[in-house]
């Protein structure tokens, strides 16, 4: 589904991402960990299409196609969805209006028909129970007022309208407690199926606890310097990420770059 | 010099106005008519020395030799040819004004309740001139020379008149068609409505231009609110972009009325708005909502003035601009609280989105504090649209110009939210919406 090869990217001139290589197939679950300053929400942003991330090298193929190609907009109608670490506000908006436009844009561009109000509608309730998400939300203006749970839940709750094959969850346990996190790893659970992929980045093991990886992945620097199994973010949790920084250091001592 | 000529330009036309009167220059109104015509030879038209037209150049206007359309061709027009102008989906009274003058066989007032008048000026002095003697022209006076120039050749309005203790359940729908052929017309409605005792009404004036002839519309509207009545003021302009407007409202307000005044501006090249009230009692409310949209090179100037002369009275004020390519703003929010108005509010915001690199805007809000127990505040923004919101909503599927357009109309939204008719607030977004789409599609050009 997504092909990660040698990524590059900038931010500010700085170069961030110094070559990264991930394959993520459809119905994997990939998490990727590292500490704070490694890169991991650059990746995200870069793949969403942020333009303030610069991509100076590398290729991304996106079902096929190359993802640099595409403005934002594509790329979601193409059906990639992140869910933003930090949710934006915007007054004025409702979350049905933002909803409905996102919605209707995306089925346009898939060549569907415009959901009707009353199946808008249903589908709002349907999924706005799933995360336990009170109705009248959704006439509220997009993600204004809302405590930092409530605006991560509305991210998966946007991720359950829009139905996207591949998800980006940047730190999205960031600033949850015990609660909210089970309700958004259970609507993730829900909407996991075998014809989608995530791509769960995150800080913490924690809530790997409750979206069972399938491969997780440290970032260390821009690299990715050592792939594994759900067990390796246990490892990472006990240990700290002091110990693969050294092995890092050998892994570079042994292939020494060529710049 | 040019200044001079254009003076003399319209004192000379008068002789013209005056033939066309047919006897009725024994009314009051003429009186007052020639009294301005007096004014209108001495005084001059404002230039950017003068310190309330300092950021507006009229001097465009002053150019053209327009002629006043009671002595200029007034085009025919059939119903289904005005219908895509009005605001519909809702009940109202139908007044239509072609270059400023009546036109009766547009209109459907339909059934009023008892007392009520909804008719036009000349109708009305050739009537009933006592029913409006005691107010036109009492309630505003004249302070420059477009104003003695509506006064001078004040011959058509819209004249409402609600008496003590009546509600007017169904808005006016006021429609003011400007169009000419050949000449470049001079539209100069002179409106006035008077909201009798415990009475309440609400107008919705709307200007729009047919064709693209150059013309201009020089407009003074008096309000008189009543002890305890409401008014509702709205206006809608969207004239020609070729075209020049220019409205002042004077409104009186007595104890405990309520006036809210929505002042949305789409269209003209030069727009100036003086939108005035005093406050002539206790425990008045006063709201003024504006709106303007811009792009191209047009300018629009809205000067608002509220006059906290009594204690114990509010107002509310917000305005909101959007401006596209080299066009220009003004605001200049007035509010004097003098010495006897003690426990006043007063509230003023303006809030202005830039969105290009050259379009500006002037924003002073003009504070004259002479009481010393009294709230007041006032805001002025200035910014462009949020880059970071802009990416959120196209990381959703949204293209970039329709996410663009969603965060002006949610910019606007605070604006229009407050309009009381539901029908005309969406057909206000639509507008809004085919503006900005318009916007877009000339860029592309």
């Amino acid at each position: 589904m997504l092909s990660i090869k040698n990524l590059h990217a900038n931010v500010d001139g700085k170069e961030i991402l110094k070559g990264i290589n991930l394959e993520i197939k459809t119905g994997e679950v990939h998490a990727i960990m590292g500490p704070n300053g490694s890169g991991k929400s650059t990746l995200a942003n870069v793949l969403t299409g942020n333009k303030n991330y610069e991509v100076t090298n590398g290729n991304v193929l996106f079902e096929e196609k190359d993802l640099f190609d595409m403005d934002p907009e594509t790329r979601a109608r193409e059906g990639m969805f992140l869910a933003f670490q930090y949710p934006i506000e915007i007054p004025g908006i409702s979350n049905a209006t933002f909803l409905k436009t996102a919605l209707n844009e995306i089925r346009k561009y898939n060549k569907l028909p415009e959901l009707t109000p009353t199946e808008f509608l249903d589908r709002i309730k349907d999924k706005a129970k799933v995360l336990g998400l009170d109705d009248t939300l959704i006439s509220r203006a997009v993600n204004v007022g809302f405590s930092g749970g409530e605006k991560k839940r509305n991210e998966i709750f946007q991720m359950l309208i829009l139905e996207p094959k591949f998800v980006l969850l940047d730190e999205t346990d960031s600033g949850l407690d015990i609660d909210a996190l089970r309700i958004v790893s259970n609507g993730v659970n829900i909407y996991r199926n075998p014809n989608n992929a995530f791509l769960v980045v995150t800080h913490y093991q924690r809530l790997l606890n409750y979206i069972q990886p399938d491969f997780v992945h440290v970032l260390y620097k821009g690299k990715i310097i050592k792939s594994g199994g759900k067990e390796l973010a246990l490892e990472l949790e006990e240990k700290g990420y002091d110990w693969i920084k050294t092995e890092e250091f050998e892994t570079e001592n042994a292939w020494p770059e060529s710049e | 010099m040019e200044h001079k000529n254009v003076n003399e330009w319209y004192v000379a036309k008068f002789k013209s106005f005056e033939d066309k009167l047919n006897g009725q220059s024994k009314s009051f109104l003429h009186e007052i008519r020639k009294n301005a015509l007096n004014s209108l030879a001495e005084l001059s038209f404002p230039t950017n020395r003068n310190e309330e037209w300092k950021c507006t150049n009229v001097a465009p206007i002053l150019k053209h030799n327009f002629i006043p359309a009671m002595i200029s061709t007034v085009p025919k027009f059939q119903q289904d040819e005005i219908k895509p102008f009005l605001f519909k989906d809702f009940d109202y009274h139908l007044m239509v004004f072609v270059n400023g003058l009546f036109a009766e066989e547009l209109s459907e007032i339909g059934n009023l309740p008892k007392g009520v008048v909804v008719d036009g000026l000349n109708r009305i002095i050739k009537n009933n001139p006592d029913s409006i003697s005691k107010y036109i022209n009492n309630l505003s006076k004249i302070d420059n020379a477009f104003n003695a120039l509506n006064t001078a050749y004040s011959y058509d309005g819209l004249v409402v008149i609600v008496p003590d203790g009546t509600i007017l359940e169904k808005p006016i729908q006021v429609l003011y068609l400007n169009s000419s052929k050949d000449d470049l017309v001079l539209s100069l409605p002179r409106n006035l409505i008077i909201a009798g005792k415990n009475s309440q009404v609400s107008v919705i004036t709307n200007y729009r231009g047919y064709g693209d002839k150059t013309y201009f519309s020089n407009i003074i509207t008096e309000i008189y609110i009543g002890e305890n009545a409401i008014v509702n003021f709205y206006k809608i302009q969207n004239e020609n972009d070729g075209s020049y407007h220019i409205e002042k409202v004077q409104a009186i307000q007595k104890k405990n009325s309520v006036f809210n005044h929505y002042n949305i501006n789409f269209g003209g090249a030069i727009v100036r708005n003086d939108i005035n009230t005093l406050h002539d009692d206790q425990n008045i409310e006063t709201h003024y909502y504006g709106l303007y949209l811009a792009h191209g090179k047009q300018h629009v100037d809205n000067h608002t003035f509220i006059d906290h002369a009594k204690p114990n009275c509010m107002s509310n004020e917000l305005y909101k601009g959007i401006l596209d390519d080299n066009s220009r703003g003004v605001f200049n929010g007035k509010i004097i609280v003098r010495r006897d108005a003690q426990k006043t509010n007063a509230y003023q915001q303006n809030k202005t989105i830039l969105l290009s690199k050259t379009a500006t805007i002037d924003t002073k809000p003009q504070l004259e504090i002479f009481a010393d127990d009294v709230k007041c505040s006032h805001g002025a923004t200035v910014g462009h649209l949020d880059d970071t919101s802009e990416f959120y909503i196209r990381s959703r599927g949204v293209p970039q110009e329709l996410a663009k357009s969603m965060l002006i109309r949610a910019f606007a939204n605070d604006v229009i939210d407050t309009v009381k008719i539901e029908p005309l607030k969406e057909q206000i977004n639509h507008m809004i919406f085919e503006h900005l789409h318009r916007v877009e599609i000339e860029n592309e050009q």
